[in-house]
């Protein structure tokens, strides 16, 4: 099925990841993006260059905001970035994993929210989060894509996702763009 | 009738389509990763034929079984008919993550189960409650907030002869102490009132110590710098036992009192309420009470602060606000007549 919406998340690396797959979408990409990056608490320039070098509108994210126009949607700092039917939601609980934003939070709740509509992107990252999202986002029915450790920055956190045998599909970060196009288009 | 107004109460499933999700669930336990095999779709009777690839989207809360999303309804209705405390307007997908934490801590496998025993057991019902009113403070979150407050606010507030504070859903009050020693070092302090409020009475115990882990005072120290603080922080308090212990004057003109803000209502008049990072818990209908309840409780021209990602946007109370620091969410309300309460209506 055509996914209703792409979460993806990232650590360590993750800034030039994303820079390849967002900026290797089309502007009519229409699926919404919803993106978990770990970064320190100051970094708010971090919407400010990806809009920069990437075609698709680019904004962090409010509470309750309807997740209806496509585009990419980033976590804001210091903040868990969750998914409901139809709309954003943040929360400040505690870190999970030492990670707020955490990328296990916005997958899980995407897998709950949305079920099979989900296509989950895991990248280059330091850590383990991420691996229990993908999982869940798999079980709910949905799709886990991760990058090829080879390919990653670091490797660690796609390592573990496929290691703990939560990935659907591993490609490589120059194919993940196109593997998004070629869903979108159902 | 029971009234059942738990959080899914708008999903409002036909039978029909929720045998459809579950079917799908159960379809997609194995590789999904092909996309040749066209999965179920859970869209089934709202599609109307369309041909168009429009994606529909999938039934609201299609991972979650159904019969999960029964017994989550059925401990917030229990929660609520036996013990008073409201949580079937809190937002979905942190009360879920929340509630299910609860759930291993208690080492449980179903919602049924965790009802059983906190209707049964008062201890457990302490510790969900202590779950569910997590909020992580601090003082002098968010350093640029506090200098919008002494630039932008306290002009403002010079200007009274009494000024009355409402921090709502204050949890241990960190920012309670905070907004004192800013408003002390203002020349403020004297004639200020601070109502600091939470759901939570434990909390509020806490808050009232006035002691707060020594290990996050290099933090707080450096908020407080950053946030326009024209002394030294470590005058606010005395240090022993690994423990900070804020001086007593500070809380001289704090009166900390348990109030649930999705059930009680007004209780006096205020120049500034502060809540930050609770509505962010709340649903949309929710909200959108509280932000009455907060138009209510305001004086003219009074002051409303709400967190760095909250906003008054596409909500029944934006028209009687304006905004003095967009980005640091503080507005006032203007002196437009308040809109009619009657409608109720969500946001």
């Amino acid at each position: 099925m055509r996914p209703h919406v792409v979460v993806m998340g990232t650590s360590a690396g993750g800034l030039r990841a994303l820079e390849r797959i967002l900026g290797g979408l089309p502007a009519i990409f229409s699926i919404p993006i919803v993106a978990v990056q770990h970064r320190s608490r100051d970094s708010e320039l971090f919407a400010t260059v990806m809009r920069g070098l990437v075609a698709l509108p680019v904004r962090e994210a409010e509470d309750k905001e309807e997740l209806t126009a496509p585009g990419i949607y980033l976590a804001p700092p210091d903040y868990h970035l969750l998914l409901e039917p139809g709309r954003l939601a943040l929360s400040t609980d505690e870190p999970v994993s030492f990670s707020r934003p955490s990328i296990d939070v916005l997958f899980e709740s995407a897998a709950d929210a949305y079920g099979p509509g989900v296509l989950g992107v895991l990248l280059t990252g330091a850590n383990h989060d991420g691996s229990r999202g993908c999982a869940r986002i798999r079980a709910a029915g949905g799709v886990a894509i991760v990058q090829d450790p080879r390919t990653a920055e670091s490797p660690e956190m796609p390592s573990a996702a496929i290691a703990s045998g939560a990935a659907d599909r591993v490609l490589a970060l120059a194919e993940i763009a196109g593997e998004l196009v070629h869903r979108s288009q159902g | 009738m029971i009234r059942m107004s738990g959080i899914y109460e708008r999903v409002d499933l036909p039978a029909s389509l929720e045998g459809g999700g579950g079917l799908a669930l159960a379809a997609s336990g194995g590789e999904a990763g092909g996309g040749s095999e066209p999965a179920p779709e859970v869209g089934g009777p709202g599609r109307r034929g369309s041909t168009v690839a429009a994606a529909e989207a999938p039934a609201p809360f299609a991972g979650v079984p159904a019969l999960e999303r029964l017994e989550m309804e059925l401990l917030l209705e229990a929660i609520f008919r036996h013990y008073g405390y409201d949580f079937r307007q809190y937002a979905p997908s942190s009360l879920r993550r929340r509630l299910k934490k609860r759930l291993e801590a208690e080492g449980l496998s179903t919602f049924s189960a965790l009802q059983d025993r906190v209707l049964h057991e008062p201890a457990s019902m302490e510790a969900l409650l202590r779950d569910m009113s997590v909020n992580v403070t601090g003082m002098f979150r968010d350093p640029t907030f506090f200098r919008a407050l002494r630039e932008k606010v306290v002009p403002m507030l010079r200007t009274y002869p009494s000024i009355r504070i409402w921090h709502a859903g204050c949890a241990s009050g960190e920012e309670v102490y905070a907004m004192a020693i800013l408003l002390e070092e203002e020349g403020l302090y004297e004639r200020a009132r601070l109502y600091a409020t939470d759901m939570n009475s434990e909390a509020l115990e806490r808050a009232r110590t006035g002691i707060f882990p020594i290990a996050r005072m290099r933090e707080y120290t450096t908020n407080y710098q950053q946030g326009g603080g024209t002394r030294s922080f470590s005058e606010y308090y005395t240090a022993s036992y690994g423990a900070a212990l804020f001086h007593a004057r500070l809380r001289e003109n704090v009166l900390f009192a348990q109030h649930n803000l999705a059930t009680d209502t007004s209780f006096s008049e205020f120049n500034v309420i502060l809540c930050r990072n609770v509505l962010i818990y709340f649903d949309k209908d929710l909200k959108a009470r509280t932000l009455r309840l907060f138009g209510d409780s305001l004086s003219s021209l009074g002051v409303l602060c709400l967190g760095r990602r909250e906003s008054l946007r596409f909500t029944t109370v934006e028209q009687e606000f304006e905004e003095i620091d967009p980005k640091e969410r503080i507005y006032r309300r203007t002196g437009l007549p308040r809109a009619p309460r009657e409608t109720g209506g969500g946001g």
